[in-house]
């Protein structure tokens, strides 16, 4: 008997996010994802000085921070032609860098670990055990039986003083969970350490960013933060020392800790979850990191159908939105797919009259607009890049996927899977960790000979502008493909227009009823028990979801928001 | 202090010493007395940890991870030991159904501080933002009606934030804006600083009530002095040292920021003093000029142009900015003395003539 379970608030991501599922012979044969809040960035945009954009932009999104900000600025000086001195070059990659560190770090362990590591059975572990386990994979020196000891201890406490808080109402002891307590008892300890490394890692955040969240020294044309050897007040021998010890510091908990555990759980769920969780097989990713020369770390490219054989260019053009299933209208019709450059935002809020039990999904049903390469549903993220790079033959990335693959015991094909995903996210850390320093040592490079400029300013006067540009800017943010498209005139924001990487992720179906990445990858999973769909939460996780930078964002039509109209509050 | 605290602390994992530790730096960041730091730790001491709710409307996150940075406790101290954080939509482990239990059974029970993160939009009922079918409105007013106190955290709980912004497609508000009736306070920021939120939850269970504020609702240890008037540049505005373009010799060498845009003058934030990330930096500090982001309606400020300045008095007694090389520091005192009611002239005269052109 079909079933439909609705999982709302979807937790442990950034922002409001739906799932609906029809389950049925306990497994989910269709289902429908949602987000369910909207906030219009794009009609407060418009008229607003182009170079002031990111400061706003940065905003959509502040577990996602600098990735808005970095495609704000891009896009404006793609617009009015703007090279960027080398040092804003690599001040942008170390911010990004450092992001992508911290920001897998954190969604690994605090938000999609408690899919895997069941905290009550940790309570059962043996700390010798524990112990005798951690050293056996990882060199990390908290390994102690003393240590786990301590661990569990406090984990005991916690539990006994009877106010759980955030762990309160968990799937513990749920059957899908596999990890046996002494596994558990460690990913608790790491989930603590990881929490204290996120905290001192990000402080490079501070160092060339001023803050974390939301850095504050991007400009178009450059950075904010001065480059000088003989200064106090701008990056100097000592700040470069300063960030040396945290990318050394962040590179060994990748290193470590993090892909040690990660290794460790995949051994436990790699038969069901490698298998499980795919979605629609389709891949795109917009590279990212340019070195001087302008080549990038992680190659663009667009894989089809799982052909790793095959890796095709990208090209902005051939991207589209509709809003068939969305709440937005379009003024010629809701049938057809708009590029970016023509895209509107009208909201039309269709759905039931809160409070609602179900959405009406046959009609409009989120506020994710669904974008479209060429009229195919897309991929990004970790996965899709670690693919490019890998069907593009990037050694480094060649070498980490064989390795673990080998490792695991299991094959490419793995890849297309919950698991994969997750293990792909943990993969490419591995290869930005590492690229830290490298960074690093240009900079210095730079300073030793001379080399300090930090902004183009030959367009900083909006007098210097033409009448009339346009520009994009792409970021390949941790969670995927991010592209910002501009049109200014006369010197301010006509239109601007965001697709970012939970658009492409969340999507909605398309009008020839093609479903999203988030939404085929449920299609086929078991639900062991319906009252607790954890097996959801799994794969949804897998994808890194964030809401506030996928809901539509930007207009591009100068258009009045329209009247929504209710309809009525029926359920399905 | 308790012997029973001092096993609980060390259960834990905390010495005594560093509790105590904890205690001063809480005391000093809220400007309190020494003594004060005893009193915290009494405080603190209580055996069952007051539950809060988290709630997310209309934001970015950005405001719970500034909270990941706090380090005075830091966020698994005050998850684990100092409150019972039962529901957070971005950590918590339930999802769906079973985080709704863990919300209602916590309203249910009272006696829970709430904390509200994110715009409310009010317009077409409240459509534009739903959490389990239900309204942010709705469930804003629901844990409003059984709830000891209000934290707003970040410009968007605040004011309404940059989804209010002009022309406020959602019709989004701040908490201020919709609820009374509760104690309310605010700590505007786009992001709060983590500091700030953590003294605010010392502060309230050290004194059983919320710390003073001014006629924002912004406590006044945060928002109680101008940026422009602790700013470590600020002698270079009173001796008319400028950064005019970015990475210029000004720049490079930390020269006040005025003219490109910051909003230090109109801006009411302890950032110069706290810093971020563990005092290890801040927006002024770093190159970029300060947004106000702690001020209502700030992003109705143009970012890089500069602001008016009406509050500025000259010091006509001030000494010279830059002693000469080589000179002893006795000579100097003199010499300096001697020109310093000059120097204040002609500083004054220079704030005057920056004011005009503004204005």
């Amino acid at each position: 008997m079909a079933q439909r379970i609705v999982v709302d608030p979807i937790t442990r991501i950034e922002g409001h996010l739906r799932i609906e599922a029809q389950v049925e012979d306990g497994r989910i044969t269709n289902a429908w994802a949602s987000s369910t809040a909207f906030r219009g960035i794009e009609i407060i945009l418009r008229g607003r000085d182009p170079r002031e954009a990111w400061l706003m932009a940065q905003r959509i999104c502040g577990v996602c921070t600098t990735v808005h900000a970095l495609a704000s600025v891009r896009a404006v000086e793609n617009a009015l032609d703007i090279q960027i001195p080398d040092n804003a070059r690599l001040v942008r990659n170390l911010i990004a860098g450092f992001q992508f560190v911290h920001d897998h770090m954190i969604h690994f362990y605090h938000l999609h670990a408690l899919d895997w590591v069941d905290i009550v059975s940790a309570l059962k572990a043996d700390p010798d055990a524990t112990a005798k386990l951690a050293q056996s994979i990882s060199d990390w020196p908290n390994s102690s039986p003393d240590y786990f000891r301590t661990i569990k201890e406090k984990l005991n406490n916690f539990v006994r003083s009877g106010q759980l808080g955030i762990f309160a109402n968990g799937y513990w002891g749920h059957s899908a969970y596999r990890l046996p307590p002494e596994a558990n008892l460690l990913a608790v300890a790491h989930y603590l350490e990881a929490l204290e490394w996120q905290r001192d890692i990000i402080r490079a955040h501070a160092i060339l960013g001023a803050k974390n969240p939301h850095p504050q020294t991007y400009l178009v044309g450059g950075v904010a933060i001065a480059v000088d050897p003989d200064s106090e007040s701008a990056l100097n021998a000592d700040k470069l020392a300063f960030l040396r010890r945290l990318a050394a510091k962040a590179k060994a908990f990748v290193e470590q800790v993090y892909i040690p555990d990660l290794l460790a759980v995949a051994s436990f769920y790699k038969d069901e979850w490698g298998a499980l969780g795919e979605g629609i097989g389709n891949f795109l990713a917009c590279g990212e990191f340019p070195d001087r020369a302008g080549n990038l770390l992680f190659p663009a490219g667009i894989i089809l159908n799982r052909d790793l054989s095959r890796v095709h260019p990208v090209d902005q053009q051939k991207i589209a939105e509709y809003v068939t299933h969305s709440w937005y209208q379009y003024s010629d019709g809701d049938g057809k797919g708009k590029h970016p450059w023509e895209g509107e935002t009208m909201p039309n809020y269709t759905g039931p009259k809160p409070p609602y039990q179900y959405l009406d999904t046959d009609g409009k049903y989120t506020w994710m607009k669904a974008p479209r390469y060429e009229d195919k549903p897309m991929e990004v993220g970790p996965l899709a890049r670690v693919l490019v790079a890998y069907a593009s033959g990037q050694p480094r990335i060649k070498a980490l996927v064989d390795g673990a693959l080998k490792q695991l015991g299991i094959g490419p094909e793995a890849l297309f899977s919950t698991l994969g995903r997750t293990a792909a996210r943990g993969l490419e850390t591995v290869v930005i960790a590492e690229q830290l320093t490298a960074w690093i040592g240009e900079l210095a490079a730079n300073m030793e000979s001379g080399e300090l400029r930090i902004h183009n300013g030959e367009r900083w006067d909006p007098s210097t502008w033409p009448k009339e540009a346009k520009g994009y800017g792409f970021h390949d943010a941790p969670r995927g493909t991010l592209g910002h498209w501009i049109h200014i005139v006369d010197g301010k924001i006509a239109n601007y227009q965001a697709v970012v990487p939970s658009t492409w992720n969340c999507s909605p179906r398309d009008p020839k009823g093609q479903p999203g990445p988030y939404e085929a990858s449920l299609i086929g999973t078991p639900i062991a028990d319906p009252a607790q769909p954890i097996e959801i939460l799994r794969t949804i996780h897998s994808f890194d979801p964030c809401m506030a930078c996928g809901v539509h964002i930007l207009d591009a039509s100068g258009r009045e928001i329209s009247r929504i109209h209710l309809n009525g509050g029926t359920c399905p | 202090m308790n012997p029973a605290l001092i096993d609980e602390l060390s259960a834990r994992g905390v010495t005594r010493r560093e509790f105590l530790k904890f205690c001063t730096v809480m005391a000093g960041v809220l400007a309190l007395p020494v003594e004060a730091a005893a009193k915290i730790a009494r405080a603190l001491e209580t055996v069952r940890r007051p539950p809060v709710i988290w709630l997310e409307f209309q934001s970015c996150t950005g405001c719970t991870e500034t909270l990941l940075r706090a380090n005075r406790p830091t966020v698994a101290e005050l998850v684990l030991d100092v409150l019972s954080l039962n529901y957070s939509e971005t950590i918590m482990a339930p999802a769906g159904t079973a985080a709704e239990k863990s919300l209602h059974d916590t309203i249910h029970e009272g006696g829970y501080i709430t904390v509200v993160e994110g715009a409310i939009p009010t317009g077409d009922d409240g459509v534009y933002c739903c959490i389990g079918g239900r309204t942010a409105l709705d469930i804003l007013k629901e844990a409003a009606a059984n709830t000891v106190a209000i934290i707003t955290v970040g410009a968007c709980a605040f004011y309404g934030g940059w989804p209010s912004t002009t022309p406020n497609p959602t019709g989004a508000k701040g908490v201020k804006d919709i609820i009374s009736g509760v104690p309310i306070i605010n700590l505007p920021g786009c992001p709060p600083n983590a500091d700030n939120i953590t003294a605010t939850v010392v502060h309230y269970l050290t004194f059983k009530e919320l710390p003073a504020t001014d006629d924002l609702g912004r406590p006044l240890f945060a928002h109680g002095r101008r940026i422009h008037d602790n700013c470590e540049r600020r002698g270079h505005f009173d001796a008319g040292e400028f950064v005019e373009a970015w990475g210029d010799e000004g720049h490079r060498k930390g020269w006040c920021l005025y003219k490109m845009g910051c909003k230090g003058p109109i801006a009411f934030m302890n950032c110069p003093t706290i810093r971020w990330n563990e005092g290890t930096s801040w927006p002024v500090g770093a190159g970029h000029g300060c947004i106000a982001c702690g001020a209502p309606q700030f992003w109705e400020n143009p970012a890089y142009e500069p602001v008016p300045i009406h509050l500025v008095t000259p010091s006509t007694t001030y000494p010279p900015v830059e002693p000469l090389e080589g000179m002893s520091p006795v000579t100097a005192g003199v010499i300096g003395a001697a020109v310093g009611v000059a120097a204040g002239v002609a500083g004054a005269v220079a704030v005057r003539q920056l004011t005009k052109k503004e204005e």
